[in-house]
C-alpha cells in the first residue's frame, strides 16, 4: 500500500511548492491538502494519513499545536513543521512532539531528509 | 526621552544586520538571483516622519506585507515594495509553479508568504540573540501610499517611534524594496535593556559598562 | 617579527567583539582597527599587515570589493571577510579573491579556523 502525506498550510503557493517538492522526491505517495488545522484534523478523522507537513504561522490553530494534536492521536507519524521562524522556542517546540523542523522557504534539499526517514520508518513498520 | 548610546545603536544595528542577512539567503532561495542589501538605518521619529520618509523616496504606490510582533517587546515589521516592484517579485517566485494566466489570481497569497518567510527569519534571528521569544501575528496586505502602512489602530497616537529600515534589491529582476520596523517607546525601553545584556554577552561586562 | 591583523568594520561593537575573540586566540599579534574600507587602505598604504579581517556589509565600499583590492596588492595575505550573509553570489566572490568566509555573529570558535589557518601559513613563509 502506498503512503499518504498531509499537507497543511495556508498559503496555497506554499503547499504548490511542498506539493512539487513532495513529488519529485517520493513520486509514489498520495498526497491530500488542507488550509488549516480544522480541515487538517477533519481529513486525519475520515482517511489514514501517514505522514504530515505542518506549517508554522496559520489562522487558528497553528502548526505546533496541531503537530501535538496529531502526536496524541498517531503516536507513530512521521510530523514536520515548516517554518522561516527560526526562533529557538519554535525548533524546541517542535523537538518536544516529536516533529521535524524544516525551515522555509522549503525546497528539495530541505525536504530530503525527513521525507527519507519517514519511508524508511513506514517500510520498518511493514506498510 | 529615550536615547540610544553609541553602542547600543552599534549593537540594534548589527541585530537587524544579521537578521536582514539571514532573510536574504532565504529570499535569494525562493527567487534564484542574488538580493542584495544595503547598510540598516535606525532613528528615533514620529510615525509621521517615517512615513514622509518612505514617501520621499517613492512617488508611487506601494505594496507591503506587514506582521505585529509581540513578547517583551513589540512593534511591526514590513516588507514593502513599489507596485510594480511586487508585481515583478510575485511573478518571480511564482513562476515555475503555477502558470502565467494564474499569477493574478495568487498574488496577494504569494506576496505574503514572502513577506512571512522574510520578516519571519529577520525577527526571529534578533529574538534568538536577545534570547527573547516573541510572537509574529499573521501576514497583512497593506496597500496605499506610505500613510496606512505605519498607522497601527485608529488610536494611535503620533508619537515617538524607532524606524529601523534598509533597501534590497534583485537587480536582474527589477526589483526593489525596503525591510523597515516600527517599535514603540515602551517597548524601546525594554529593547534597551535587552541590547545591553547582548552587549554584555557578548563582549564581557567590563568593555560594555565603559561605553 | 611580530604579527599585525587588521579588523575594518564600521560597526564599533563588531570590532570590539572581533578584537576580544583575536586577542583570545592569538594573544601575541598587535592588532589595528579601522571603520571603513578608505580608512583601511590608507593602513596598509603606511604600515605592514599580515592577517586582515573585515565586515561584508559597510557604507561606501563593501567587504568583497575591500578583499579585491587587498588581495591584488598583497597576493598572500590571509583575507577573512565575516557576513551574515550566506548567499552562493557572496561567498563565491570572497572564494574568487581566495578569502576566507566567516560567518557572522562572530565567536572564537568561528575565527578559530581562520586564525590557526593564517598563522601556520605565515610561520610556513618564514615570519
Amino acid at each position: 500500500m502506498g503512503a499518504t502525506i498531509l499537507i497543511v498550510d495556508d498559503s496555497k503557493l506554499a503547499r504548490i511548492v511542498m506539493g512539487k517538492a513532495i513529488t519529485a522526491l517520493q513520486p509514489e505517495w498520495t498526497r491530500v491538502e488542507a488550509g488549516n488545522a480544522d480541515e487538517a484534523l477533519a481529513i486525519v478523522d475520515r482517511q489514514a494519513v501517514d505522514v504530515a507537513v505542518l506549517d508554522f504561522n496559520m489562522p487558528g490553530l497553528d502548526g505546533l499545536a496541531l503537530a501535538a494534536e496529531l502526536r496524541r492521536r498517531f503516536p507513530a507519524m512521521s510530523i514536520a513543521v515548516a517554518t522561516a521562524n527560526v526562533q529557538d522556542e519554535v525548533v524546541a517546540g517542535a523537538r518536544a512532539v516529536n516533529a521535524t523542523f524544516i525551515s522555509k522557504p522549503v525546497t528539495e534539499d530541505g525536504m530530503r531528509g525527513f521525507l527519507s526517514g519517514a519511508a524508511l520508518r513506514l517500510r520498518s513498520a511493514g506498510q | 526621552m529615550i536615547e540610544l548610546e553609541g553602542l547600543e545603536r552599534d549593537a540594534l544595528i548589527e541585530l537587524v544586520n544579521i537578521g536582514v542577512s539571514r532573510a536574504a539567503v532565504g529570499l535569494r532561495k525562493m527567487v534564484g538571483e542574488q538580493v542584495t542589501l544595503s547598510v540598516p538605518s535606525l532613528d528615533l521619529m514620529t510615525r509621521a516622519a517615517a512615513t514622509k520618509l518612505i514617501r520621499e523616496r517613492e512617488n508611487m504606490d506601494l505594496v507591503a506585507v506587514s506582521q505585529d510582533f509581540e513578547g517583551v517587546f513589540s512593534g511591526r515589521a514590513l516588507l514593502i515594495f513599489p507596485l510594480d516592484s511586487g508585481q515583478s517579485l510575485v511573478r518571480v517566485v511564482a513562476s515555475d509553479v503555477i502558470g502565467d494566466g494564474e499569477i493574478d489570481l495568487i498574488e496577494e497569497e504569494t506576496l505574503a508568504e514572502t513577506g512571512n518567510i522574510v520578516l519571519n527569519q529577520c525577527i526571529g534571528s534578533m529574538a534568538n540573540m536577545l534570547q527573547q521569544r516573541l510572537t509574529l501575528s499573521l501576514p497583512q496586505i497593506i496597500r496605499g501610499n506610505g500613510q496606512s502602512l505605519f498607522e497601527q489602530s485608529a488610536t494611535a497616537d503620533d508619537g515617538v517611534v524607532l524606524f529601523l529600515y534598509i533597501n534590497f534589491a534583485i537587480d536582474v529582476r527589477d526589483v526593489r524594496g525596503y525591510i523597515a520596523m516600527l517599535m514603540d517607546l515602551p517597548s524601546l525601553a525594554v529593547l534597551k535593556r535587552l541590547v545591553n545584556d547582548f552587549i554584555t554577552r557578548i563582549v564581557g561586562p567590563e568593555v560594555s559598562g565603559a561605553a | 617579527m611580530g604579527t599585525t591583523i587588521m579588523i575594518v568594520d564600521d560597526s564599533r561593537l563588531a570590532r570590539i567583539v572581533l578584537s576580544k575573540a583575536i586577542a583570545t586566540l592569538q594573544p601575541e599579534w598587535t592588532q589595528v582597527e579601522a571603520g571603513s574600507t578608505d580608512d583601511a587602505l590608507a593602513i596598509v598604504d603606511r604600515q605592514s599587515v599580515d592577517v586582515a579581517v573585515f565586515d561584508y556589509n559597510m557604507p561606501g565600499r563593501d567587504g568583497l570589493s575591500l578583499a579585491g583590492e587587498l588581495r591584488e596588492r598583497f597576493p598572500v595575505m590571509p583575507l577573512a571577510i565575516v557576513t551574515a550573509n550566506v548567499q552562493d553570489e557572496v561567498i563565491a566572490g570572497a572564494r574568487a579573491v581566495n578569502a576566507t568566509f566567516v560567518s557572522k555573529p562572530i565567536n572564537e570558535e568561528t575565527l578559530r579556523g581562520f586564525l590557526s589557518g593564517a598563522a601556520l601559513r605565515l610561520r610556513s613563509a618564514g615570519k
